[in-house]
């Protein structure tokens, strides 16, 4: 099988061996130090792909657990009265007993369960599993780079941020608990151990933890933004690169500029809980004791979690956007429709994340004319949205659409994307938002919007790529059965959360009983809580078939198996170190030239040709 | 044992699956990669058209279905002033984003099917349409102007403070870990002054004794608000965040240690009235105790109810008080009927700073009337007094509760 492959030169390796640039790289690099030995290889690796691979896996590790510590609140949230002394095996002293022997969830894990989940899924999964995984794999491939510009602080990246994983995963362990005072953090709960057990270690843990993941964020961004700006292939201007590399240069901006923020916010909360200082406290009166904090303020805090809180789903939106572009184009065999307007979408939506922030405090005593520019730039966000929407379903138009997994999972994003887009604007509204402000509609919308379509958006990706990463598909029958139980259970998970919403029924209750208002939707709340458990059960499905086709998947025979016109698919179909084997590639084209003509596509390294050259003189 | 048949279900199921995997894997094999797209392409282009219809006559049912249980439909329509203009708004976008929806997703789902891939089928290559995309970013422009110029507008009128010289109900609320305290400023209509190093379990809300404006000034277990009268309710919070939200006012404001807020509001609705209006929905002509026949019905047991609305720790589910509004004369009989939290607790024990001295308020305490209160208007005082006798009874039971 090698020896066929380096035995016959296909028409790209003579592409790239006659326009190709040659960079002299493997004179250099010769038996390639970096990877002779496995510890090398495989876990210090500085090697973009493993990296990637690095990435992916333990973001699905996290994705998994985060997935049932959701499964565990949600039974207590649908089946409040049933017995729970069943999990007393996995869960031990959190499950507590009463005198009949009937276990209950104690609200403490409860409360860890539902912060952990969020810290989990929003930071490790979606931000390092998505952004990770995909930077990593795709912007060396598709930009003709042979490395990221560093590959020493692209290996730290990935350590970094499994540092930060093994510091929440032994919170977890902790006597006292992990931390329970919801994924933002919250002063004066998150700083007052007497407010909140989690509060204690649990939070200082959790504080550390996710300042080794903003470093790991960092110095990921760093590369990327780099690698993108300067290692482009000749050829390759900006207005030539595929969707996805805008997409993770624009989401590496973005995290650059906010995740500092987010860590000077919570050097403050530290100061505030161990030094003595008063950023956010001020007159407390909490376990008998008033304490000595004058003149801080919560709402301060607030302001700093969400200015990066906000562009922070743009971070993990962003990518799932890009990598459904290029999806979309690729099985649809057509161009993505109007390329500029994608850009400059993206560009817009990453400039207005700034401005946004505010509208998650309109009701937490801000001043109401602040609020005013946070509705207006809120609203406006909501324009290069519906821009990328329209296009998408403007790429399908006229399409010969291939249904693989890849493209089901994009196509479904598309809908995911719709559906909770528009919730959006209910809550980007201030007036409307003092009434649905943490209830569950909320729930809904960013479970809908940022959630469930940054993971139809990492599918697609996952599929799209897994050949490129491992040589061998997934299989696609499990891939279908996957995309639709997941479509339809996402859906009866999440779009039932928009009615309790509208019924006020509040966010972040362990349970609905003390109020005649909230408890009307027991049955609501089972069906959720069976849907969530029969959506996990699909996951599972995927993290089999992904785990099998690794090694048993079936094979790739061909190097661009689904005549995509980008930079990854000229490389070999196992890549080495250095990407390519001899030359760089060259670039003469934009990334979407499918069914120009009467070509099905033509790669981005072939040159203009005489026909082409004299349209593009008459443009 | 239950760690063992956990695994052994796991494990079933990875077994299961990798037999489907190989099964289909096979087939696919058989029947070559062409033949299993376009089959492929075929099903689930029509699997997706079934599952937008599905889903769309799906939501729009489902909506109908919870339409009584929700806010601002059926019987709950907003019981304030500005929760009707919220509810308009609410509506307004609804309209909007509902069409949105609904074409985006027939558009989507229609498009993936009628341009599956089939044998011979060419895509077209259309890069870009500019006037197209102009439509199509102006239209979302335009609408979201018209969405924030009357979000604004009405956010504007909602968050006004009370005017000078206007007639209003002040009270203060304070959220603690887990309960709430409400605390209505008494005859002289001001709130006195707090110093939170001065809390303790007898003084929950550290008022400060040596202001006489505290004197008077009322702890009670209820907030009990006059129809159609503006309401001002001051906030602050004891120890973490809180979150004073009332569903059925459409107010939502977070209390913030240290930092006062406020949120101004008119009901329009009595508990009776609302009551009512919820009698006539079938949902609420039910027994509260379904196996009890005696028990009352539940549009009868109904109350306003306060909830927080911000994670303040593992009681934060738990922190209602009953809401009630009242006509007002038997607001103000109610409030006649309250007594001052000084005088009931802090009057002449260790805490009184004004030990042993004479209060000009000592009247109160002694006959149980105010004592140099000015007379009111004789006709109120008899509908309030004749109030009072009926539900003088009433009144006691609960309070013991």
């Amino acid at each position: 099988m090698a020896q066929t492959e380096v035995a016959v030169m296909d028409a790209t390796d003579q592409l790239i061996e006659k326009y190709g640039y040659d960079d002299h790289f493997h004179d250099h690099h010769h038996g390639d130090k970096y990877q002779t030995n496995f510890i090398t290889h495989y876990i210090f690796s500085m090697d973009h792909k493993i990296i990637a691979k690095q990435f992916l896996t333990t973001g699905i590790f996290w994705a998994i657990i985060g997935g049932l510590m959701s499964l565990i609140f949600r039974l207590q949230l649908g089946f409040p009265e049933e017995n729970m002394a069943w999990l007393k095996p996995f869960l031990g002293k959190w499950i507590v007993l009463n005198d009949a022997g009937v276990g209950s969830i104690s609200p403490e894990f409860y409360y860890a369960m539902v912060t952990m989940h969020g810290t989990i899924l929003v930071f490790f999964v979606l931000t390092a599993g998505l952004s990770g995984t995909f930077s990593n794999l795709l912007i060396p491939l598709q930009i003709g780079a042979r490395d990221m510009a560093s590959p020493f602080l692209n290996m730290l990246s990935y350590w970094f941020f499994f540092l930060a994983g093994v510091v929440l995963f032994f919170s977890l362990f902790l006597s006292t608990g992990a931390f329970s005072g919801g994924w933002v953090a919250y002063p004066p709960l998150s700083a007052l151990p007497q407010a909140s057990s989690g509060s204690g270690a649990g939070m200082t843990m959790w504080l550390l933890s996710l300042t080794l993941f903003v470093v790991s964020v960092l110095l990921g961004g760093i590369n990327y933004v780099t690698t993108i700006l300067n290692l482009r292939t000749r050829g390759l201007g900006m207005w030539r690169l595929p969707l996805t590399i805008w997409a993770f240069l624009v989401t590496a901006i973005i995290g650059l500029l906010s995740f500092p923020v987010l860590v000077s916010g919570f050097l403050l909360l530290f100061f505030d809980r161990s030094v003595g200082t008063s950023f956010y406290l001020s007159e407390i009166f909490i376990g008998g004791q008033a304490l000595d904090h004058v003149g801080g303020s919560p709402i301060l805090y607030q302001h700093l979690f969400w200015f990066l809180g906000h562009p922070e789903v743009y971070i993990i939106i962003l990518p799932a956007m890009g990598i459904v572009s290029e999806v979309l184009a690729i099985h649809s065999r057509k161009p993505i429709f109007g390329y500029k307007a994608m850009v400059f979408s993206i560009i817009a939506i990453g400039f207005l994340s700034f401005l946004v922030w505010a509208h998650h405090m309109f009701v937490s005593g801000i001043n109401p004319y602040m609020a005013m520019i946070f509705v207006l730039f809120t609203l406006i966000i909501a324009v290069p949205s519906a821009v990328k929407v329209f296009n998408w379903l403007a790429t399908l138009y006229g399409g010969s659409i291939r249904f693989n997994s890849a493209n089901l999972f994009a196509i479904g994003f598309v809908s995911m994307f719709i559906s909770g887009g528009l919730t959006g604007i209910f809550l980007g509204n201030s007036a409307i938002d003092i009434q649905l402000h943490d209830t569950y509609f909320v729930v809904a919308h960013f479970h809908i919007v940022m959630g469930v379509a940054a993971f139809f958006g990492t599918f697609a990706g996952v599929y799209h790529w897994f050949p490129k990463m491992y040589g061998r598909f997934m299989n696609e029958f499990l891939g279908k059965l996957h995309f639709w139980s997941t479509l339809i259970g996402a859906y009866l998970i999440f779009w039932p959360m928009h009615y309790l919403g509208i019924a006020g029924v509040p966010r972040r209750y362990y349970s609905f009983d003390s109020f005649e208002t909230f408890s009307h939707f027991s049955g609501m709340n089972q069906f959720i809580t069976v849907a969530a458990i029969l959506v996990f059960v699909a996951q599972l499905v995927f993290v089999i078939n992904f785990f099998y086709s690794i090694w048993y998947g079936r094979k790739m025979k061909v190097k661009n198996p689904y005549g995509a016109t980008s930079l990854e698919w000229t490389t070999p179909i196992k890549p080495g170190h250095g990407n390519w084997p001899g030359k760089i590639p060259t670039v003469h084209r934009w990334a979407y030239d499918y069914s120009k003509g009467e070509r099905d596509f033509i790669s981005q390294i072939e040159p203009l040709s005489e026909q082409e050259k004299k349209d593009s003189i008459h443009h | 044992m239950i760690i063992l048949l956990t695994l052994l279900c796991l494990a079933l199921l990875v077994i299961v699956v990798i037999q489907i995997g190989r099964v289909s894997e096979m087939a696919g094999l058989i029947r070559g990669e062409e033949d299993v797209q376009n089959d492929s392409n075929y099903w689930n282009s029509r699997l997706g058209l079934v599952f937008m219809v599905l889903f769309l006559i799906g939501s729009v049912a489902s909506a109908i279905y919870y339409k009584n249980y929700m806010l601002g439909y059926g019987p709950h329509e907003a019981a304030s002033m500005h929760g009707i203009a919220m509810d308009k708004l609410f509506n307004m976008t609804l309209f909007f984003t509902g069409v949105v929806f609904i074409v985006t997703q027939i558009v989507l789902f229609w498009f993936a099917y009628k341009y599956r891939g089939i044998e011979g089928r060419k895509a077209l290559h259309i890069s870009h349409d500019n006037r197209l995309e102009i439509v199509w970013t102006a239209i979302p422009a335009v609408v979201m102007a018209i969405l924030v110029v009357f979000g604004l507008n009405t956010w504007n009128e909602i968050m006004q403070d009370i005017e000078p010289g206007e007639d209003y109900v002040e009270l203060e609320m304070t959220g603690y870990q887990f309960g709430w305290i409400a605390r209505y400023p008494g005859e002289d209509g001001v709130l006195g002054s707090r110093d939170y190093r001065q809390t303790s379990g007898i003084n929950p809300l550290g008022q400060v004794w040596e202001d006489p404006a505290n004197h008077d000034d009322m702890h009670t277990n209820e907030i009990v608000l006059p129809v159609n009268k503006k309401v001002k309710v001051r906030l602050t919070a004891r120890d973490v965040l809180h979150s004073f939200f009332l569903p059925h006012f459409r107010v939502k404001m977070d209390c913030v240690p240290g930092t006062p807020t406020f949120f101004v509001f008119t009901p329009t609705k009595t508990t009776e009235e609302y009551r009512e209006e919820l009698s006539k929905y079938p949902e609420y002509q039910v027994r509260e105790d379904p196996n009890d026949p005696t028990s009352p019905m539940l549009w009868e047991t109904f109350n306003y109810e306060l909830a927080c609305a911000e994670l303040c720790g593992t009681g934060h589910g738990s922190m209602r008080m009953v809401v009630r509004v009242v006509e007002d004369y038997e607001y103000r009989a109610w409030l006649r009927n309250q007594s001052s939290y000084y005088l009931t607790s802090i009057r002449g024990s260790d805490h009184d700073p004004f030990r042993g001295e004479d209060l000009e308020i000592d009247g109160m305490d002694d006959a149980g009337e105010p004592g140099e209160m000015e007379e009111e208007s004789t006709d109120e005082t008899d509908e309030e007094d004749e109030y009072l006798s009926e539900v003088s009874e009433e009144d006691d039971e609960t309070e013991t509760e």
